[in-house]
């Protein structure tokens, strides 16, 4: 079976490689990039975890194909952080014990990010429906939602 | 064991530090289950019964061999013969013999060089089948006619003449029913079902498996009990215990699913046949057909009351299906069901049934959620009847130290009234209600779990602290040991370091399941430090050249006992430790135990919600957490438990259910179908700590996760009969069940 | 499988025409990865139309109307400003689809496409007397909406015809839509049922009206007599109630793992009387 070959930018930094067209775009960050920190949940875009942005745009990784992504730049969990320096929403996780098992924190982390860079003060319900496609099943959302707030108050406060 | 916190003022237990492994997790560096990958590795997968029942009469992997990239097919022949009791039950779990006994059990697998080879090698495996009849309902499994899931599954407890799929039968109880219920002012009887729910853990099963053919092997997976995953490997292919050594990943949740096998004896099989590791990890509709969900219930309820809320009496029959295996949790729910209160006349029936459905496998508090959602139901349908308060009427009949549980044993102290005094002093209880709004309330129990614990502490050369247990972590608890650790050995928490060790590193431990990773690892660590602390006690006296027992042992100090020791400048522990090499060598500290001090815990929820009354879908508008943690060791992630457990719990109540087709095919293998709750349905889960604490741990720490999920399901539907005025007694509360009852049509 | 990513439409139905196995067209993929992933469908050739000039465009016609690229994700409608003042229903309608992450992806054609009697998008688009252009070997040509849908995962389109443009007619005044679904929980399901109201008023009157449901029927339908209940009326409980009649009689719903066919029914009428009232609101300027 002939392979396509994609180039691609994944968190600034440009990659190649080969992949079967069936391939998803979580499938190759994961198996040929490398880049784990997406999760596979669900493969049907029900679960988040495998949450990433395309060219700036939240998707299910898992519901993109890995062709698809020639030309593309994408960024997944591993690209959150500045060097050291955590950002606000991965600093809030830890601070408010937002994360338990930490299977969903990958991809809730990437989907809130993408919410405060569209909407720097969102309401507790437009961060409810915002974030519904992302299941945890561990914290029943309330310190996720209540880390996001902080972190949204925090970025707001430094901006 | 000497409980200390009664006496004792904690400089690091009950603060709420970052978790050790928090960067990790929030960078996506933290390797979970999938995230393992071995040099020269194949990818495995399994190909699944599409019949609910049949008889496998012919297996053909000629094609799929043939597939360039195919190195091993295994089917049952791969698999020693002559296990019996659950050895066999898990073997034939993981993979059928004779019959495919539920839509989704493994009848082949197969190694590819790629997934997707594997998985096109499935589709060009030839099975034959000849399809039987099936049940999949827990009260049609148990009539007469219904098809024999196996014959000669039930055991010595099974009264004859009764059908072969009862596979255990339980009686227990006391005192006079007959003369109870007659003291009662109030009879009711009721009969309740609820329906089976699965774990719902975002981690599908994952592992990576190496097994060479001198019998020693390696597996990688994500589970709670490595040492479970051990043995029940090694008997499912026939090998030494030790031979195979486990390694757990980080594990993306598990909730009492991951406690078994489905997958790993599959990989190292198909690894012994290809001589290469293989990689299987579990889609999620594998996941929801076979792994193991919890059972399904169905009850009957009768108790009686005397006008001023005394319960007189109570029975219960409960018939649950495990799935073609025996193993429902029936044994719990009798045990369970009535054991908030104090009830002088009680019995209970419990009946384990066998299904055309997956080997149930433990789900947070297994069998407790059932028994509570009937009996809670019912208690409160008294006290409506009778115009009485529901938590003073707990409140009236709680258990409390001394109480003889209806389960036989004394209780030790527990807090069921301080929860229900605490959640009735807290403003939702009298928060007013709109239209169509209604409140409920129920309390539960789980009583933890000690079980087999192994820990170590090692002294690093720079005084820092190096904590190795076997309890994976899997909602905080590395930072719970950490913080005893610290406790302890009176070193800052950041001084700590604590591994989860694999089998081939400590001895035998128990999963974190039973809610007892905090209570029993935590203990152990704390009797390991003190070993240590023996030895680093043993060290200053060397060097001071008095006795070891006139030296004490403070806030991280070695310091003499007291001015007849003599007088010498404190030793620090990163003094002692920098000098240990020449001192008597490396310092260490070991524990071993099956600590049976587990205190149970109590909790008691309150619920408001709202039913829309055109079409019968239930919002939650406020909910309330109250329950026993004994010692909160680390505040947020008890309330996490505390929230984690209730919103499962209203999962279970609303919207979560297997739903089987007449062909005995799941219909809803996906998260699309199979309804977890997302963070929409939800509003902020209110909790109070309360601290009763558990003279059993040297802290004084109960176990909390599981009481959590066993409220919310009598909560909710009485909080729905609040709203609508009619009484469900059948889960979940799907809006086609409201609508039809507010309609009237039952 | 093979993967191609045509540069016109000809192209892609020339592939299409050419092919002798299993075809998919792919723009946002929600549906075509699941069927792939669960081996439900792997076709043997998937284009991709997303590098066709034009499919990412939201333009407004000369007329006042709405042309919709094939390859907009719903994100883009709604952060359309324009469109969603226009029609607000139908945005909601694909709003309501999946979650933000599948908002990201997701197309209105897709939706359409996939011949789900659930599909979120295609009510309200239906009530709105939308069309979509189909392109083949013969050229193009505009069919109504409604005429796509031919049964659970069915459309009318021939091997090698491909829709490559959704078109909506210019709003007009004093028009409003609204699109209502139910589902269990607050995201993430299927419709158990769905409802788009279309009308336009007079004063208090309502002058004209669509009323179309959904998922409770093999395809979604239109229901005349439920727009006759309301026109010529100001909404009142009487015309609520004789839409609520014939919304439900209009079903012919199947027992599921959703729901039963007694809840659809009723949940139907509800819903036609929900949705007409914010259609309404919107209609007389009352509401956005």
């Amino acid at each position: 079976m002939s392979k396509i070959h994609v180039t691609t930018t994944v968190n600034g930094d440009e990659v190649e490689y080969l992949c079967d067209p069936r391939e998803t775009l979580l499938d190759c960050l994961r198996d040929r990039v490398g880049l784990t920190g997406a999760k596979e949940g669900c493969g049907t875009g029900d679960c988040g975890a495998c949450s990433v942005t395309l060219d700036g745009r939240l998707v299910c990784s898992c519901l993109v194909l890995g062709a698809e992504a020639e030309g593309k730049e994408v960024t997944t969990i591993e690209g959150m952080a500045t060097g050291d320096t955590l950002h606000p929403l991965q600093r809030k996780f830890i601070e408010h014990a937002a994360l338990q098992c930490g299977i969903c924190t990958p991809g809730i982390l990437i989907a809130a990010k993408a919410l405060l860079e569209k909407n720097p003060d969102p309401t507790e319900t437009e961060m409810r429906y915002w974030l519904a496609g992302n299941l945890c099943r561990c914290t029943g959302y309330d310190k996720i939602i209540r880390a996001v707030m902080d972190a949204a108050q925090e970025m707001r406060e430094a901006s | 064991m000497a409980l200390d916190s009664d006496t004792q003022k904690f400089k690091y237990i009950g603060t709420r530090p970052d978790r050790p492994d928090g960067l990790d997790k929030v960078t996506g560096r933290a390797r979970f289950g999938a995230d393992f990958s071995m040099p020269g590795m194949l990818h495995g997968a399994i190909l699944r019964s599409p019949h609910a029942h049949a008889k496998i009469l012919k297996i053909d992997a000629t094609k799929a061999l043939a597939l360039r990239g195919v190195k091993a097919v295994v089917t049952r022949a791969d698999f020693p013969t002559g296990l019996t009791g659950e050895d066999w039950n898990i073997q034939e779990n993981v993979m059928a013999g004779e019959k495919a006994l539920y839509d989704g059990h493994a009848v082949a697998a197969v190694a590819a060089t790629s997934q997707l080879i594997a998985r096109d090698a499935l589709k060009l495996i030839e099975v034959e089948y000849e399809v039987l009849r099936h049940v999949t309902d827990v009260d049609k499994a148990m009539a007469d006619d219904a098809p024999v899931i196996r014959e000669g599954a039930a055991d010595y407890s099974v009264p004859e003449g009764m059908h072969p799929n009862i596979v255990r039968y339980m009686e227990s109880g006391r005192g006079d029913l007959e003369a109870g219920f007659a003291a009662a002012d109030l009879v009711l009887e009721q009969s309740y079902k609820t329906e089976a729910a699965h774990q719902g853990y975002i981690e599908p099963h994952a592992c990576v498996g190496q097994l060479g053919a001198d019998g020693k092997g390696e597996l990688w997976c994500c589970t709670q009990g490595h040492w479970f995953v051990r043995q029940m490997c090694t008997a499912v292919l026939g090998l030494e215990a030790t031979q195979l050594r486990v390694t757990p990943s980080e594990i993306g949740g598990g909730f009492g699913g991951k406690t078994t096998v489905f997958i790993d004896p599959v990989a190292l099989a198909l690894s012994r046949k290809a001589n290469r590791p293989v990689k299987i990890v579990m889609s999620r509709s594998e996941v929801l057909r076979a792994s193991g969900p919890t059972s399904s219930a169905s009850m009957d309820i009768k108790m009686g009351m005397t006008r001023d809320g005394k319960i007189t009496a109570a029975s219960g029959t409960f018939r649950m299906q495990g799935g073609a295996f025996p193993g429902a949790p029936v044994d719990v729910t009798t045990m369970l069901a009535f054991a908030n209160y104090d009830i002088a006349d009680v019995h209970h029936i419990g009946f384990d049934v066998m299904t055309n459905r997956p080997k149930q496998a433990a789900y947070r508090a297994p069998g407790a959620p059932m028994g509570a959602f009937a009996v809670e139901s019912m208690l409160d349908e008294l006290c409506r009847q009778l115009g009485l308060d529901p938590i003073d009427t707990r409140l009236k009949n709680a258990v409390k130290e001394g109480t003889r549980a209806t389960f036989g044993p004394k209780f030790p102290p527990v807090g069921l009234i301080e929860t229900l005094e605490a959640a009735k002093a807290h403003p939702q209880y009298n928060t007013p209600l709109g239209p169509n709004q209604g409140r409920g309330v129920a309390s539960g129990y789980w009583m933890n779990w000690g079980g087999e614990t192994s820990a170590s502490v090692a002294i690093g050369e720079d005084g820092t602290v190096q904590v190795s247990i076997g309890t994976p972590d899997i909602g905080g608890s590395r930072a719970s040991m950490a913080l005893m650790a610290a406790e302890a050995f009176g070193v800052p928490y950041d001084n700590v370091r604590v591994n989860i060790a694999d089998t081939g590193t400590l001895g035998i431990n128990e999963p974190t399941h039973g809610s007892r990773a905090t209570f029993a690892s935590g203990l152990a660590t704390v009797e390991a430090a003190k070993e240590a602390i023996g030895k680093l006690c043993k060290r200053a006296a060397d060097k001071w050249g008095i006795d070891a027992e006139a030296v004490t042992w403070e806030d991280g100090f070695a310091k003499p006992s007291g001015p007849n020791a003599g007088e010498f400048p404190p030793l620090s522990i990163a003094e002692i430790a920098a000098e240990m090499g020449s001192t008597g060598g490396p310092i260490s500290g070991h524990f071993e135990s099956s600590p049976d001090g587990f205190g149970g815990s109590f909790g008691t929820h309150i619920v408001d919600l709202e039913v829309d009354p055109e079409t019968g879908r239930s919002t939650i508008l406020r909910y309330l957490v109250v329950q026993d943690a004994g010692k909160a060791i680390h505040p947020a992630y008890v309330e996490g438990q505390f929230q984690g457990g209730a919103v499962q719990g209203i999962g279970w109540a609303l919207n979560e259910e297997y739903i089987y087709g007449a062909d005995g095919r799941l219909q809803n293998p996906i998260f699309l179908d199979y309804r977890v709750p997302v963070a929409s349905d939800l509003p902020m889960i209110d909790t109070i700590i309360v601290e009763v604490p558990n003279p059993g741990h040297p802290y004084g720490v109960r176990g909390v996760g599981e009481t959590g999920i066993t409220p919310p399901l009598p909560a909710v539907a009485n909080a729905v009969r609040d709203a609508i005025g009619v009484r469900m007694t059948q889960l979940p509360l799907t809006p086609p069940r409201v609508l039809a009852a507010i309609k009237g049509r039952g | 499988m093979r993967y191609h990513t045509p540069s016109s439409f000809e192209d892609a139905t020339a592939i299409a025409a050419r092919a002798t196995g299993t075809t998919r067209y792919l723009a946002g993929g929600t549906d075509v990865l699941v069927q792939l992933r669960s081996d439900v469908v792997t076709p043997d050739d998937l284009i991709d139309v997303k590098h066709i000039p034009g499919v990412k465009d939201i333009t407004q016609t000369d007329d006042g109307g709405w042309r919709i690229g094939v390859a907009v994700a719903g994100a883009e409608m709604t952060e359309h400003g324009g469109l969603g003042r226009d029609w607000p229903g139908i945005v909601e309608g694909m709003d309501l689809i999946g979650s933000t992450q599948v908002q990201g992806r997701a197309t209105l054609t897709g939706n359409l496409c996939n011949g789900s009697p659930a599909a979120d998008g295609v009510p309200a688009l239906i009530a709105a007397n939308a069309t979509v252009t189909v392109t083949g070997p013969d050229g193009a040509r505009d069919v109504a909406v409604e005429a796509i849908p031919a049964g659970p995962g069915k459309t009318t389109l021939a091997q090698g015809e491909m829709v490559t443009a959704v078109n909506i007619p210019a709003r007009g005044k004093n028009g409003g839509d609204a699109y209502l679904r139910f589902i269990p929980r607050t995201e993430m399901d299927i419709a158990v049922v769905g409802c788009a109201v279309n009308l336009t008023v007079e004063g208090e009157k309502i002058t004209g009206a669509r009323v179309v449901l959904g998922a409770v029927a093999p395809t979604i339908r239109a229901v005349e007599d439920a727009a006759r209940a309301i026109i010529g009326t100001t909404l009142d409980d009487a015309a609520l109630n004789a839409l609520d009649a014939a919304a439900q009689a209009a079903c012919a719903p199947i027992d599921d793992k959703r729901g039963t066919i007694e809840f659809r029914t009723e949940v139907a009428g509800v819903l036609a009387k929900r949705a007409a009232k914010i259609a309404y609101a919107r209609a007389r300027g009352e509401a956005k």
